[in-house]
């Protein structure tokens, strides 16, 4: 054992047959614990935690996939799960609560609100939570149906058990705001906020 | 037609302007600046009695030659009688009336309200500020018609101003409910309500 130790130290970017075995079983004990105890952190604004309320109960229980466990609060948290709409009021608090989830941490984006804004392109809205945090899973519907969030869920199970301890790429670093304030460059932000669909025949000037 | 409307020109004369019946309720366009002393007369006169104001509201026209107008819905709920009363504003003048909190105390945020989302100033209100928006707020006033559905600024500046924003700063020391336990909040929050302040207007890049 060692030895192994010693050949990833002088080797670094190829590592032997007997090593890779061994990162591979820390891979899996880990991620699977990970993936499988779940905690997730409702942040529910509209109608889609309506939806969310309904796979948490009984008759779809996403308990039965590890997620027994609701964390009301975000510090005891591993996936925030963003279940409606979100004004640009609530956007300095989204991203209080996910700065104060601990690592490791996932996000999913649950409905059309959410992930863009939806049918609410004005003011008020954020176009997509991903120009505030980052997101893994989106999950599409107007709310979507309580087998769409946990198709959702295993999808992120799928993500967190093809990741790797040991590959040496930041998948979770902790995407700190820039000196602007924002988490995207101005430019992505505008794009991917750009209206689409029925709602491009409207215009930004009066 | 409902009788208070008689009652009101006799009282005050041209301060009272057109009256209209629709779906069965009274409208009585009352002058701006007389509109304190008719709300004062229809609260307390023996008679009228209309002592819950239900809502505070305003209008905008797309009709660009229509003015603004402020509705006041009235219910006398002894007598069981609605009365509308509304005040025309011209768009482009002065937007002020006399605020009604001092008669009723429920005005207060449907005042703020309306000036959130119109511009129209209550004079006289304790504490005009923004209830929707948040205070800092700098795009303008969202209901009014030259008001560009999705905001002045571009995505990226509302974002930038929105994640600036310090959640805590949008609420008064007595709507967190935190009077009481002022000595043991966090010291940075204290000095911020201490200051009283709610954060700076930022300035578009």
């Amino acid at each position: 054992m060692k030895r192994v130790i010693e050949t990833k130290e002088t080797s670094g970017q190829s590592p032997n047959y007997l090593l890779a075995k061994v990162q591979d079983l820390v891979d899996w004990a880990v991620n699977s614990s990970r993936a499988n105890s779940l905690w997730p952190m409702p942040f529910g604004t509209a109608c889609c935690a309506i939806e969310f309320m309904a796979t948490a109960a009984s008759r779809y229980d996403f308990a039965r996939f590890g997620m027994e466990r609701q964390a009301f609060s975000p510090r005891q948290a591993d996936v925030l799960i963003c279940a409606g709409r979100l004004p640009f009021k609530l956007a300095p608090v989204i991203r209080r609560i996910y700065d104060q989830m601990p690592q490791p941490k996932w996000v999913i984006s649950m409905g059309a609100c959410a992930s863009t804004g939806g049918i609410f392109d004005n003011y008020a809205m954020v176009q997509g939570i991903d120009t505030i945090v980052p997101v893994d899973v989106y999950v599409p519907g107007c709310p979507p149906r309580p087998e769409g969030l946990l198709y959702g869920v295993l999808l992120l199970h799928k993500k967190i058990k093809g990741e790797s301890l040991f590959d040496r790429v930041p998948r979770r670093e902790e995407q700190p705001l820039d000196d602007r304030g924002l988490r995207l460059p101005p430019g992505e932000i505008d794009e991917i906020s750009e209206p689409f669909g029925n709602s491009v025949h409207q215009f930004r000037s009066a | 037609m409902n009788p208070s409307v008689d009652a009101l020109r006799a009282t005050f004369g041209t301060a009272i302007g057109r009256a209209l019946e629709s779906c069965g309720d009274t409208i009585v366009y009352v002058g701006r600046d007389a509109l304190r002393d008719v709300m004062a007369w229809l609260r307390d006169t023996p008679e009228h009695t209309y002592d819950y104001l239900v809502d505070v509201t305003a209008v905008e026209y797309r009709d660009r030659e229509r003015p603004l107008e402020v509705v006041y819905g009235l219910r006398s709920l002894a007598r069981r009688a609605d009365l509308r009363v509304k005040v025309e504003l011209e768009p482009q003048g002065d937007l002020t009336v006399d605020s009604v909190v001092p008669l009723w105390r429920g005005a207060d945020w449907l005042e703020r309200e309306v000036y959130d989302m119109f511009g129209i100033t209550f004079r006289g209100h304790p504490d005009l500020r923004r209830i929707l928006m948040w205070e800092t707020y700098a795009e303008g006033f969202p209901l009014r018609k030259d008001f560009p559905l999705r905001g002045r600024f571009s995505r990226a500046e509302q974002v930038r101003q929105a994640l600036a924003a310090h959640p805590e700063a949008h609420y008064s020391m007595e709507e967190l409910s935190i009077a009481e336990a002022y000595e043991e909040l966090p010291a940075d929050m204290k000095e911020r309500l201490r200051r009283g302040e709610r954060g700076t207007v930022p300035e578009p890049e």
